[in-house]
C-alpha cells in the first residue's frame, strides 16, 4: 500500500484515501472539432504506459479531493516525487527528456 | 513426440523413469525465422503451436526474456468461460471454448480442463437485468446459458449464504456448465511441447530489446543474449509488456498495465465444485484439485509492471469472499501473488496489424486472456499466417480505438475477468 | 499415556500448570508452556499424519513455521474448527481438541498408504500431466477421484463464532523478530526515544536464546533476556508483540502484523474480544532480525518418524523438557550441530554417534565431542534410515570431501532418532515480498536479502551472522541506525560480552550420495508435504523444466503450508547439479506474502455482515419501513421498490400505485438522487462545458434537465439542474452515479480548466426531496404552502420556487418524471420526515399513495423516460437515444463529448436505437434482457438487433409496455422483431415510439 504525500494537504496520507486517474500531462485538444478521428482516439485512448518512470494522476478522493501529479516508477513502485495540477516534473526519466526535445525541435 | 498415457508411464515406472525425453528442445537461434513470437506465454506458444499444424509454417521461433508460460499464464485464476454479452467477444471466446474441449487429446498433455461450470452472481435489479441481457445474447449466439433464481443458486452452491439478510443477497446468476477450469502451467507445457515436436524453436532467457525497421516494415528482433533474429513476420504476445514492445517499434497503444491479484487458502478438503464470481462485492472463488480456494478479485487501479498490488484489494476481496460464505472466514489464506494484465479501455483484446508493417499485436486481454489461449493463437496464427485479421479477429483491430467501434464489455456486461 | 519422553527437570514450561488437551480421539497430558508438538513428543507420539501422494508415516519434523507434516484439524466445535493448523506453532490449552489431516481410515493403517506402496513407482512428477486423458469424456471421474485426496484439514460448515479486528499504526522502528539480534535493535532502538514495535511469532521473545548453550556476561542468556524485556516495558513509545507474525512486507514499508490473541488460550476468544488481530503498520524504517532455518540434509528415508531438525532437538530438549527418543544419531555438516549431541547427552541419554560429513574438522566443537567421548565419524554420512513406522537405525557410510559419492562400507547403527543439520538458510522472505531478489553468499551457503527500495535494514542470521556475538553486534548497530535514520539522536548501547564456542567451516551438502543413483536409491525428501524427492527434482530437469519456476511448478516443490521454508534450497541446489550449475545461476524463486498463514477473518478484519459496506438511508426511512416498504439496493441506499399491502402481489401493489398517481396523487422519496451544489461566476459556462445542451441563456427560478457524456460521446448520467442565482446552480444525479460526477467535475475544473471560477459541494445528505405527483398534488401542495404562488402560470413547469411547506424551509421544483403534474419538495434533511407525515395527514382525502422504485420505473416509461445506466450501458450516445434535442452543438466551446459523438462508429445509419416495443398479446410482457432479431428460425448465432432495456405491465394502459435498442430503430416504426426466450417460445412486438402516454405534454401542464 502506498504512502502518498498530497501537495495540497502538506501530509503524507495512506493510498486508501487516493484514487490513480492514469497518465499525467494529456492536454486537451484546443479545437476537438478540429481533430481527426485518429487525433481524438490517440487523445482519449493512447497511452504510454511505461515500465519506469510514471507522471500520472491521482486524486485525494477522500480528503481534501484535490488532483494532482505523482512521478512514480512503475518497477519499484516508489514514489519520487507529488507535485500540484499546473506544475511541471522535477524528476524525469531519459526518454521523457528525448520527448521534449523532439518536440521543442 | 514421446506418446503419453498410463501404459507408457508402467512402462518408465520399470526404468525408474531414467528414460523419459526432453519435453522440448533447447536450441540456439537460426539466424532467420518466417516467423518470430515474441512472449513464451500460453497465447504465444499457441499461436507457435497453430501456425505450424494448421498452416504449415514451421520455421518459428517464440522468443521468451524468462522461462515459458512464466507470466500471466502462471499467475492467473484458471477460469475458463466464453459467455461474453458482445457478439465479437462472445464469438472469440466461445471459439476459444470449442478448442479447449478435446485440447488435452490433442496435445497428448492432460490440460486437467474440468468443465465444473461458472455462476456469475447478480445481488441488484440491474445486475440481473445485465445477467439477462447476457445470458439471452449468449444462447442466441450458440453459447451454454443460463439464469438462475436465488434458490437455483443455493442447490448449485449449498455451502453460499444466499440469505436475504446479506447487505448485498444474492438474487440470482448466470450459470455457464461448459465452463470451468484448467491446469494453467499444463496449457503452456502442453503447447510447447506440441510445438517443439513440429520444429518450432523456443527460445528461453532471450530478451528483446529492440524490433528492427527498415522503411516501416518489421525485419527482425534484436535480443540481448543472442543478438539479431530476423523474421519476416513478427507477432508480439507479451500481455502487460506490450507498452514496452510497442515503444521499441515507435508508437503507442491504447493499452495500460495494472497489477491483478490472486491469492489461495491453504488446501483444505472439497467443499466448493463450481467457480463462483460476483462482480458486485469483487470476488471470485473456485477449489482447485489440490484443495486450495483460489481466489481473485479487480485489478488495481494504477499503472504497474511490479507482479505485486496493493494490500487493501486483497482485504476487500477477502471481505468479499467472507459476505458470501462466512464460513470460510476461519480458514487460512496461503500466499498470494500478482500479475501484470493489459488493459484496453473496452476491457477487449487487440489481434491487429499496427503501424509497422509485418509486425503485429495480441495484447489487451485484461483479466480475460488465459481462457481465451487456444482461440488467441488460432485466430493470431491465421492472421499472422495471413497477413491480414482472421475472420473473428477483425472487430478488435488497434483502430477501432480511432473509429469508435468498441466492443465495450466493461461498460456493458458488468462482468469483468 | 504418561509423558514418556518428558525431562524430569528444565525447559520453559509451566509445570505447575498441567494441561490435558485431545489429539486423534485420545487424551494427552501436557504443561502451559508446550506446544502441540512438544506435548505429543513429550507423550512419545511419533506418527502425526500421513503423506500426501504415497501415504508414507511422518512425525514432527521442526519446531517452527518450517514444519511440513505435524498439520492438524483444530476445534471441539463446528464453529471453532481451524484447518491446517501447525502443531509446533499452536499452543495447547485445556480442552484442545486436535485431529491429524492425512491418513485414511486411520494414521496406523493407511489406505492410500498401502497403495501407495504399489503404485509409488508410477506416480513420477507430473504424472497427472501425462496420464488421466483417455477417453476424453472421462476426466470428469478420474477427476472426481483425484479430488478426493485433495486437502489436508476442512472448512468449517458453519459460521464462525469469532471476531477479528484490524489496528493502524505507525512507528519510527519495527523489529521483526525477538531472538538476540532483534532484541538488541529494539533496545537500541527504544534508548534514542524512537517508537519501537518489536513483533515475533512465538508465544515467548527471545528466539534461540530460549534455547541457546551459549553464556552472555558469563551466565545462561536468560539474565540478559530478562533484563532486556523489562527494559523495553518499560519504556511507553515501546510495543512487545508476541504471538505476531510479520507476514507481509508491502511497499512504501507498509506491514502487516497477524497477532493470534486467544489461540492460546481457548476454542473461541473469550466474551467481547477479537481472537486475531491484524496490525496495518506503516514503518518509518525496519529492522529484519527474522533468523535463519535449518536445512534438514536430504537422504534415503529421510521422512521416516524419527528424522528431525538438530536444531529441533535442541529446542524441545531445551526449551519444552523433551527428548523425543533415546538414541540418536546426529549427522552434520557444521559445528553449530554438534550442540544437539551435547543436549541430548546432557540430558542423559545415549549419542550413538556424531556423523560429520566433513573430512577432517578440527576446533573446540571436536574438542568438546572427545572430552564428552561421543564417537565421532568423520568424512560420513547417513545414507539411508532404515525403519518401517519410525527409525530404527541409520546406514552410515564414507563420502567423497564434495559429498558426490559414497567411497566405502557401510555400517548400521541402531538409533531411534536421526538429527541432521545441512546449515542455515536466512528467513529473506519478508525482504522478498517487495521483488527484491536475494544475493548467494558461498561464505554462509545461503541466500541473504538483496537491494531493496524500501527502508530496510537486516540484523544477524537473516543476514548471514549465526554468531550469537555477532547477532548482538549488529542488532545493536540496526537498531541505533534506524533510529537515527528515523530522526532520533545516537544513544550508544555497548554489546554485552558473550562466551560461545568458535565454528569451523561448514560443507555445502544439499543431498548425502547414495550407493545407488538418485532414480534407484531409496525416496530422499526434498518437501515433505508435496511428497517432493531428489529424484522427482532430477528427472524434471531431465525432461527439460531447466528454471528452477519450471522445477518448482512440475514437482510442485515448494507448493505446500510452509511454502518450501524447509526444503527449498535443498532442492534449488539438486536441481542445480542436476544441470550442471551453479546455486546463483539457477536462481531462487520469489517469496510472496504471507509468511506464514493467515486467517480470512483477520484479513477481512470487522468488515463484515453488517459492516461490509455501508449501509445509507433517507430520513424517511422509519416510515418507508413502518409502511411495509420492501426495499431496493441502489449504491449503497437503500430505496423503497414498493409497498406492498396485506395480502397484495407484487403486480397488485405496482398497479394501484401507478393508479393513484396517474389518478389522484402519489409521493415518491426523492432524497437519494444525487445534489451538488455549483456557484462560482463561471458556473454556468462550466455547465455548459459539461452538459450537452445550452446552459448560458437560463434564468434564475428555473430548471434545465440534461444528459453528461464522457469524451466518447456515450451517455454516463443525466438530472435536472436548477439556477438558484445568478452564480449559483443545483445539479441532480442519479442515485448510484453521484460521486461519480462530483468527480467528473472536479476532474475537468482542477486539470482542464482551472481558469473558470467555480466551486462543487456534495449537498445529496443535507436534502430531503419528496416529489409528489398527479392531477392532485397541487391541491394538497396548497395546503401546505401557503407563501409560493401556485397558480399553472406563477409557477410553471420547469420553474423552482423557495418558500415554506408545513412550516418548514423548502425549494419547491416543478418538475416530472412521471409526466403528470408534480411537485418535488425538498427541505433539510431532518424536517423531511415531518414534512413527509404532514403531507400523509392532509393527503388522506386525496388518496396520497407511496410508490417505490419500481412503480416510478413504470410511470416514466409510460412517458418514455429513460433511466441512464438501465435504458444506456456505455455505448449508448444522446442521438442513439433520440435525443438529439438535448444536443446543442453550436455551442461555442466543444462541449465534453460532442467531438466523440462524430467519430465514424458513432455517425453510423444503422446504429443501435431506443424505441418504444409493443408485444402483439398486450398481456404478455417482455422480459428485461431479452434479444431481438427479425428471423427467429435462422440458425445460431443468429444476427441480433438490440435488447430489451426497459419493460412492464402498465395498469394505467391496460397492457405492457417496453423500450429496447434495435439496430436502425428509428427507420424501422411498425415493423415487428422476434425475441426468442430461453423456454424455446418466441415474444412477437412492434417497433413503436417510446413515449405510450400524453405525447403532447398536456398532463404536466395542468
Amino acid at each position: 500500500m502506498f504512502y502518498i504525500h498530497c501537495p495540497y494537504c502538506c501530509e503524507y496520507r495512506e493510498e486508501e484515501e487516493f484514487h490513480a486517474k492514469g497518465q499525467a500531462h494529456i492536454a486537451r485538444p484546443a479545437d476537438p472539432d478540429q481533430c481527426s478521428d485518429e487525433e481524438w482516439g490517440t487523445y482519449l485512448y493512447f497511452r504510454k504506459n511505461p515500465r519506469g518512470l510514471h507522471h500520472e494522476i491521482w486524486v485525494h478522493a477522500i480528503g481534501c479531493r484535490k488532483f494532482f501529479n505523482v512521478t512514480r516508477d512503475t518497477q519499484t513502485y516508489e514514489i519520487k516525487e507529488t507535485y500540484k495540477m499546473g506544475e511541471q516534473p522535477k524528476v524525469t526519466s531519459v526518454s521523457d527528456t528525448l520527448e521534449t526535445e523532439e518536440a521543442a525541435q | 513426440m514421446q506418446k503419453y498415457s498410463g501404459f507408457g508411464l508402467l512402462k518408465h515406472a520399470l526404468t525408474y523413469h531414467e528414460n523419459w525425453q526432453r519435453v522440448w528442445r533447447s536450441p540456439k537461434p537460426k539466424k532467420k525465422y518466417d516467423v518470430i513470437i515474441i512472449g513464451g506465454g500460453g497465447h504465444g506458444l499457441a499461436t507457435a503451436y497453430y501456425l505450424a499444424k494448421e498452416h504449415g509454417i514451421t520455421n518459428v521461433a517464440v522468443i521468451e526474456k524468462g522461462y515459458l508460460g512464466g507470466g500471466n499464464t502462471a499467475r492467473n485464476t484458471t477460469i475458463v468461460r466464453s459467455n461474453y454479452l458482445w457478439d465479437e467477444a462472445a464469438l472469440l471466446y466461445e471459439h476459444a471454448m470449442k478448442l479447449w474441449e478435446g485440447l488435452s487429446q490433442e496435445l497428448n498433455y492432460n490440460l486437467m480442463f474440468s468443465q465444473r461450470g461458472v455462476l456469475n452472481l447478480g445481488h441488484t435489479l440491474q445486475d440481473m437485468r445485465d445477467i439477462h441481457r447476457r445470458v439471452n445474447a449468449n444462447r442466441l449466439n450458440g453459447i451454454d446459458s443460463f439464469a438462475l433464481d436465488t434458490q437455483g443458486v443455493q442447490e448449485l452452491v449449498p455451502i453460499m449464504d444466499c440469505s436475504a439478510n446479506r447487505r448485498y443477497p444474492v438474487l440470482g446468476a448466470s450459470w455457464q456448465p461448459r465452463a470451468g477450469v484448467a491446469r494453467h502451467d499444463a496449457v503452456a507445457w502442453g503447447f510447447a511441447r506440441a510445438a517443439d515436436a513440429m520444429g518450432v524453436d523456443l527460445i528461453q532467457q532471450c530478451e528483446v530489446i529492440d524490433v528492427l525497421a527498415e522503411d516501416g516494415a518489421a525485419r527482425g528482433v534484436e535480443t540481448r543474449q543472442h543478438g539479431v533474429i530476423l523474421g519476416d513476420r513478427i507477432g508480439c504476445v507479451v500481455a502487460g509488456n506490450s507498452g514496452v514492445l510497442a515503444k521499441m517499434a515507435g508508437f503507442e497503444l491504447p493499452v495500460e498495465s495494472h497489477p491483478l491479484q490472486a491469492l489461495v487458502s491453504e488446501p483444505i478438503r472439497p467443499i466448493l465444485d463450481t467457480v463462483v464470481m460476483s462482480n458486485h462485492v469483487h470476488g471470485y472463488i473456485s477449489q482447485s484439485d489440490k484443495g486450495d480456494l483460489v481466489i481473485g478479485a479487480g485489478i488495481d487501479g494504477y499503472n504497474g509492471y511490479g507482479q505485486r498490488g496493493s494490500y487493501p484489494t486483497i482485504e476487500h476481496t477477502l471481505q468479499a469472499i467472507v459476505e458470501l460464505f462466512p464460513m470460510f472466514s476461519r480458514v487460512r489464506m496461503n500466499r498470494q501473488w500478482g500479475g501484470i494484465v493489459d488493459t484496453c479501455p473496452d476491457a477487449c483484446p487487440i489481434i491487429s496489424e499496427t503501424p509497422v508493417e509485418n509486425l503485429f499485436f495480441n495484447c489487451g486481454w485484461g483479466t480475460g486472456g488465459f481462457k481465451a489461449t487456444p482461440g488467441s493463437g488460432h485466430v493470431f496464427a491465421a492472421t499472422l499466417a495471413r497477413g491480414e485479421a482472421h475472420e473473428l479477429a477483425k472487430p478488435f483491430s488497434m483502430y477501432r480505438f480511432y473509429d469508435g467501434s468498441l466492443v465495450d464489455e466493461h461498460g456493458a456486461a458488468g462482468v469483468a475477468h | 499415556m504418561t509423558q514418556i519422553n518428558r525431562l524430569s527437570s528444565g525447559g520453559r514450561i509451566d509445570r505447575e500448570t498441567p494441561i490435558r488437551f485431545v489429539f486423534n480421539g485420545r487424551h494427552y497430558g501436557g504443561y502451559r508452556g508446550d506446544t502441540l508438538a512438544s506435548a505429543l513428543l513429550a507423550n512419545g507420539v511419533k506418527v502425526v499424519g500421513r503423506s500426501f501422494k504415497y501415504g508414507r508415516p511422518r512425525g514432527i519434523v521442526a519446531a517452527g513455521a518450517e514444519e511440513p507434516n505435524a498439520i492438524f484439524q483444530l476445534g471441539a466445535e463446528e464453529s471453532t474448527q481451524v484447518p491446517n493448523v501447525r502443531a509446533t506453532q499452536q499452543e495447547i490449552f485445556e480442552g484442545l481438541v486436535s485431529r491429524p489431516t492425512s491418513g485414511w481410515p486411520g494414521l496406523g493403517f493407511d489406505l492410500m498408504g498401502a497403495a501407495g506402496k504399489l503404485f509409488g513407482r508410477m506416480l513420477p512428477p507430473g504424472f497427472y500431466y501425462k496420464t488421466f486423458m483417455f477417453p476424453q469424456s472421462f476426466w470428469e471421474v478420474y477427476e472426481k477421484y483425484i479430488r478426493k485426496a485433495a486437502g489436508l484439514g476442512r472448512s468449517p460448515r458453519v459460521p464462525d463464532a469469532d471476531i477479528y479486528d484490524h489496528l493502524n499504526q505507525h512507528t519510527d522502528v519495527l523489529v521483526v523478530g525477538a531472538g538476540p539480534a532483534g532484541l538488541s535493535a529494539a533496545l537500541a532502538a527504544a534508548r534514542t526515544g524512537a517508537r519501537v514495535i518489536l513483533a515475533d511469532e512465538q508465544a515467548e521473545p527471545g528466539g534461540s536464546l530460549l534455547y541457546s548453550r551459549d553464556l552472555i556476561d558469563g551466565e545462561a542468556p536468560d539474565r540478559w533476556l530478562h533484563n532486556t524485556l523489562t527494559e523495553l516495558a518499560g519504556y511507553e513509545h515501546v510495543q512487545v508483540l508476541t504471538r505476531a507474525t510479520v507476514n507481509g512486507y508491502h511497499d512504501h514499508n507498509f506491514l502487516t502484523i497477524h497477532e493470534r490473541r486467544s489461540d492460546h488460550l481457548s476454542d473461541r476468544a473469550p466474551e467481547g474480544q477479537a481472537r486475531q488481530r491484524m496490525h496495518r503498520v506503516r514503518a518509518h524504517w525496519v529492522v529484519l532480525a527474522t533468523g535463519a532455518h535449518e536445512r534438514p540434509l536430504v537422504f534415503g528415508h529421510n521422512d521416516l518418524p524419527g528424522c528431525m531438525l538438530a536444531s529441533a532437538v535442541s529446542t524441545y530438549i531445551r526449551q519444552y523438557g523433551v527428548v523425543p527418543g533415546r538414541r540418536l544419531v546426529l549427522m552434520t555438516t557444521n559445528d553449530y550441530g554438534y550442540r544437539t549431541a551435547f543436549d541430548w547427552q546432557d540430558s542423559g541419554h545415549e549419542v550413538v554417534a556424531v556423523v560429520d560429513t566433513r573430512q577432517n574438522p578440527e576446533g573446540p566443537y571436536q574438542e568438546e565431542a572427545r572430552a564428552r567421548g561421543l564417537t565421532l565419524m568423520r568424512g560420513c554420512a547417513v545414507i539411508e534410515a532404515k525403519g518401517g513406522q519410525q527409525v530404527t537405525g541409520a546406514v552410515i557410510a564414507p563420502i567423497d570431501a564434495d559429498g558426490g559419492r559414497v567411497t566405502g562400507a557401510t555400517r548400521v547403527l541402531a538409533c531411534d532418532t536421526l538429527a541432521s543439520s545441512g546449515g542455515w538458510s536466512p528467513a529473506v522472505h519478508l525482504s522478498c515480498h517487495t521483488g527484491s531478489r536475494p544475493v548467494w553468499r558461498d561464505d554462509i551457503i545461503g541466500f541473504v536479502p538483496g537491494e531493496t527500495v524500501q527502508r530496510q535494514l537486516v540484523a544477524g542470521a537473516v543476514d548471514g551472522t549465526y554468531s550469537l556475538a555477532g547477532c548482538l553486534r549488529e542488532g545493536l548497530r540496526a537498531g541505533v541506525e534506524a533510529a537515527v535514520k528515523a530522526g532520533y539522536p545516537s544513544v550508544p548501547t555497548a554489546a554485552p560480552k558473550v562466551n560461545e564456542l568458535t565454528e569451523g567451516e561448514a560443507m555445502a551438502l544439499f543431498c548425502v550420495p547414495h550407493l545407488k543413483r538418485t532414480s534407484r536409491a531409496p525416496k530422499q525428501f526434498v518437501d515433505f508435504q508435496t511428497d517432493v524427492t531428489a529424484a522427482a527434482i532430477e528427472l524434471a530437469t531431465r525432461e527439460g523444466f531447466e528454471s528452477i519456476e519450471h522445477v518448482k511448478r512440475y514437482t510442485a516443490m515448494g507448493f505446500g503450508t510452509d511454502q518450501g521454508k524447509l526444503g527449498n534450497i535443498n532442492g534449488m541446489a539438486i536441481a542445480a547439479r542436476s544441470m550442471n550449475k551453479t546455486i546463483p545461476e539457477t536462481g531462487t524463486t520469489v517469496f510472496r506474502p504471507n509468511y506464514t498463514p493467515v486467517t480470512f477473518g483477520a484479513i477481512a478484519g470487522r468488515h463484515c455482515d453488517e459492516l461490509f459496506d455501508p449501509k445509507r438511508y433517507t430520513a424517511m426511512h422509519p416510515w418507508h419501513v413502518e409502511h411495509g416498504a420492501k426495499f431496493e439496493d441502489v449504491g449503497q441506499w437503500k430505496r423503497p421498490w414498493y409497498y406492498p399491502k396485506p395480502g397484495e402481489t407484487m403486480q397488485q401493489a405496482l398497479d394501484r400505485e401507478c393508479r393513484a398517481t396517474r389518478e389522484s396523487i402519489g409521493i415518491l422519496d426523492a432524497s437519494t438522487l444525487g445534489k451538488i451544489d455549483i456557484q462560482g461566476k463561471d458556473a454556468r459556462e462550466f455547465l455548459g462545458r459539461v452538459y450537452t445542451n445550452a446552459w448560458a441563456k437560463l434564468a434564475v427560478g428555473k430548471c434545465r434537465y440534461g444528459l453528461m457524456c464522457g469524451e466518447d460521446g456515450m451517455v454516463f448520467d443525466d438530472g435536472v439542474t436548477s439556477c438558484l442565482g445568478e452564480q449559483h446552480f443545483l445539479m441532480t444525479t442519479t442515485s448510484g452515479g453521484a460521486a461519480r460526477v462530483l468527480e467528473w467535475l472536479e476532474f475537468y475544473h482542477q486539470t482542464e480548466w482551472p481558469e473558470l471560477e467555480v466551486y462543487f459541494n456534495t449537498v445529496t445528505d443535507h436534502w430531503a426531496t419528496m416529489s409528489i405527483a398527479g392531477p392532485n398534488s397541487r391541491k394538497l401542495l396548497a395546503e401546505l404552502c401557503d407563501d409560493i404562488d401556485l397558480d399553472r402560470d406563477a409557477f410553471r413547469f420547469m420553474d423552482w420556487r423557495q418558500g415554506t411547506v408545513a412550516g418548514v424551509p423548502a425549494r419547491v421544483f416543478r418538475i416530472s418524471f412521471t409526466g403528470e403534474l408534480s411537485f418535488e419538495i425538498n427541505v433539510q434533511a431532518n424536517y423531511g420526515l415531518y414534512v413527509w407525515e404532514k403531507l400523509f395527514e392532509h393527503g388522506a382525502k386525496y388518496n396520497l399513495t407511496p410508490y417505490g422504485t419500481e412503480t416510478m420505473h413504470i410511470l416514466r416509461a409510460e412517458k418514455g423516460f429513460i433511466i441512464a445506466g438501465q435504458d444506456t450501458d456505455g455505448a449508448v450516445h444522446p442521438y442513439d437515444l433520440g435525443m438529439s434535442w438535448a444536443v446543442k452543438e453550436d455551442k461555442p466551446f466543444s462541449f465534453i463529448g460532442k467531438r466523440g459523438m462524430k467519430r465514424a462508429d458513432c455517425v453510423r445509419e444503422d446504429r443501435k436505437q431506443l424505441v418504444g416495443l409493443k408485444t402483439r398479446n398486450p398481456k404478455v410482457v417482455l422480459p428485461e434482457g431479452a434479444q431481438a432479431v427479425n428471423d427467429p428460425n435462422q440458425p445460431k448465432p443468429m444476427t441480433m438487433l438490440g435488447h430489451v432495456t426497459s419493460s412492464y405491465y402498465s395498469a394505467n394502459l391496460g397492457r405492457s409496455i417496453a423500450m429496447g435498442l434495435i439496430r436502425d430503430g428509428f427507420n424501422r416504426m411498425g415493423d415487428t422483431v422476434y425475441y426468442p426466450q430461453t423456454d424455446g417460445s418466441v415474444i412477437e412486438a412492434e417497433i413503436c415510439s417510446p413515449i405510450f402516454l400524453d405525447p403532447k405534454g398536456e398532463r404536466q401542464n395542468v
